[in-house]
């Protein structure tokens, strides 16, 4: 149980817009996310996901609206909101010369860690994330799954308590997006969790809520049940193909 | 501060665990040694000095330091690292300075590595030293201003190549802008004041001072500014991303 206090939302996004040149990639975009929420963010590809993430983590600035984070505003105390969040990129970049073990000390110092909490910490990553065997084989060396871990142990490395997944489970095999989507539902009991996907499955194995956004909108939101069954047939329904005549 | 540190040092052990620090020294290494002794004709000359060494090296370094810097950020955006490095709770100041210093220190340590060109001179004759110790301060100096030209260029693409090629037309024209060739070209046409004003823009007529032993605070102070506008402007790109 939850105690029921007056919630204080953990990433609050009113009416982002970012647009890239002519294109509006996220169009007015408002959602808000508690601790101890899954939220799972589903779109086609090219519909939005990844700007309005990298916008979360304040890689971009928004064209206009309002991201915050833990209370603090994205634009105007990025060290701040920068230190709440975990962030995996899309497509698990990760320095490619270094290895596993570097990576992690690496990532763990810019987190402010040092000495024996930076050990500890990069222990528990690798524990979390089956990383134990790689831990001196250089980054490039990795097959995919290997590196997606590595980076997403980078993203927990210091606890944090927003976690931004850009496709986590993208590229994996059906065992390790398994462990993968398990790891969200677990770490989705204490922290704030938002996650991006085009799998519709995964929406159930780890969601407690789901935004499908499509061409920069949020066309629906609610728990997977809410929105319908089966879901593919709501995502087709709600959601444009790329294929289509614009 | 810390930031800077850990960053620096990331930066600074990917060029030694790759083959890129070991061919740069050995090339850096082989070329002066080859530009002194033999196109610089330091025995013929037949002075104990060290000017056929360090008035190659604005050449010298047109090439080799762009070399080394080129990857700074282009390869950040290539491999998509620079949204990793740029989401983590540092300011993108602490980025630039740490990738640049660290270049910056492995550009002194290559240059450390000519000693025995020092030596060579202190063995034949006697060679006034704070005069070599002024050239290799400014030469450090000279591969800096070149360095952060470099890093503008590398953080405006994600090509190395692209930045290789546009740090060294830059800094060419930080060269030519005070090379004699090119000054005797204008006299023809401009004013003297205005020769000097273009001349006073270029990296030779504030390293020259240097190679005869003076470390006047105007040519400090000259390539500190080429330094920190080159990386403000970079700061500038990387927010505009």
């Amino acid at each position: 149980m939850r105690p029921r206090k007056a919630i204080q939302f953990m990433i609050k996004i009113e009416n982002l817009v970012k647009a890239f040149g002519a294109k509006r990639a996220v169009d007015g975009i408002s959602f808000n996310v508690e601790r101890g929420e899954v939220v799972g963010f589903l779109g086609p590809n090219g519909s939005g996901k990844s700007t309005t993430m990298r916008m979360i983590t304040g890689y971009y600035a928004p064209d206009s609206g309002r991201v915050s984070v833990g209370g603090h505003d994205v634009v105007e105390s990025p060290l701040a909101t920068k230190r709440l969040i975990g962030y995996l990129p899309e497509n698990a970049a990760a320095y490619s010369d270094m290895t596993v073990q570097g990576f992690l000390d690496f990532a763990a110092e810019l987190r402010g860690l040092s000495g024996s909490a930076k050990r500890n910490a990069v222990a528990r990553a690798v524990d979390r994330c089956f990383l134990a065997s790689v831990l001196h084989q250089c980054i490039d060396t990795l097959s995919k799954g290997y590196r997606h871990r590595t980076c997403l142990a980078q993203a927990l490395i210091h606890e944090p308590e927003v976690l931004v997944l850009d496709e986590p489970t993208d590229g994996l095999d059906p065992n390790q997006k398994h462990e993968v989507r398990n790891l969200i539902k677990e770490l989705g009991r204490s922290k704030a969790v938002v996650f991006s996907t085009h799998i519709l499955e995964e929406v159930d194995a780890s969601c407690t809520r789901a935004i499908i956004i499509d061409r920069g909108r949020i066309v629906a939101q609610g728990t997977p049940d809410e929105l319908g069954r089966p879901l593919d047939e709501v995502f087709r329904r709600l959601t444009v193909p790329d294929t289509a005549a614009k | 501060m810390r930031n800077i540190t850990t960053i620096a040092k990331r930066e600074l052990g990917s060029y030694f665990t790759s083959p890129v620090a070991y061919v740069f020294l050995v090339i850096f290494l082989l070329l002066t040694g080859f530009f002194t002794f033999t196109a610089g004709q330091f025995f013929e000359r037949g002075e104990a000095s060290l000017s056929a060494f360090f008035g190659w090296h604005p050449w010298l370094y047109l090439v080799l330091v762009p070399a080394v810097g080129m990857r700074l950020w282009a390869e950040e955006r290539r491999a998509g690292t620079i949204e990793l490095l740029l989401t983590m709770p540092i300011t993108p100041w602490e980025a630039i300075a740490g990738k640049f210093l660290a270049s910056w220190i492995f550009l002194g340590i290559a240059l450390t590595l000519t000693f025995p060109v020092v030596i060579t001179a202190n063995v034949l004759g006697s060679p006034d030293n704070g005069m070599v110790f002024a050239g290799y301060v400014g030469s450090l100096f000279l591969a800096g201003a070149y360095l952060a030209v470099t890093c503008l260029t590398s953080a405006m693409t994600r090509n190395q190549v692209v930045a290789l090629i546009l740090s060294v037309v830059a800094c060419l024209f930080l060269i030519l802008a005070g090379f004699n060739p090119v000054t005797d070209l204008m006299v023809r046409w401009a004013s003297p004041a205005f020769i000097d004003t273009v001349a006073a823009f270029s990296v030779v007529t504030h390293f020259d001072g240097f190679q005869k032993g003076v470390i006047d605070g105007r040519d400090l102070a000259y390539f500190l500014s080429v330094i920190g506008f080159a990386l403000f402007a970079t700061s500038i790109v990387l927010r505009n991303r």
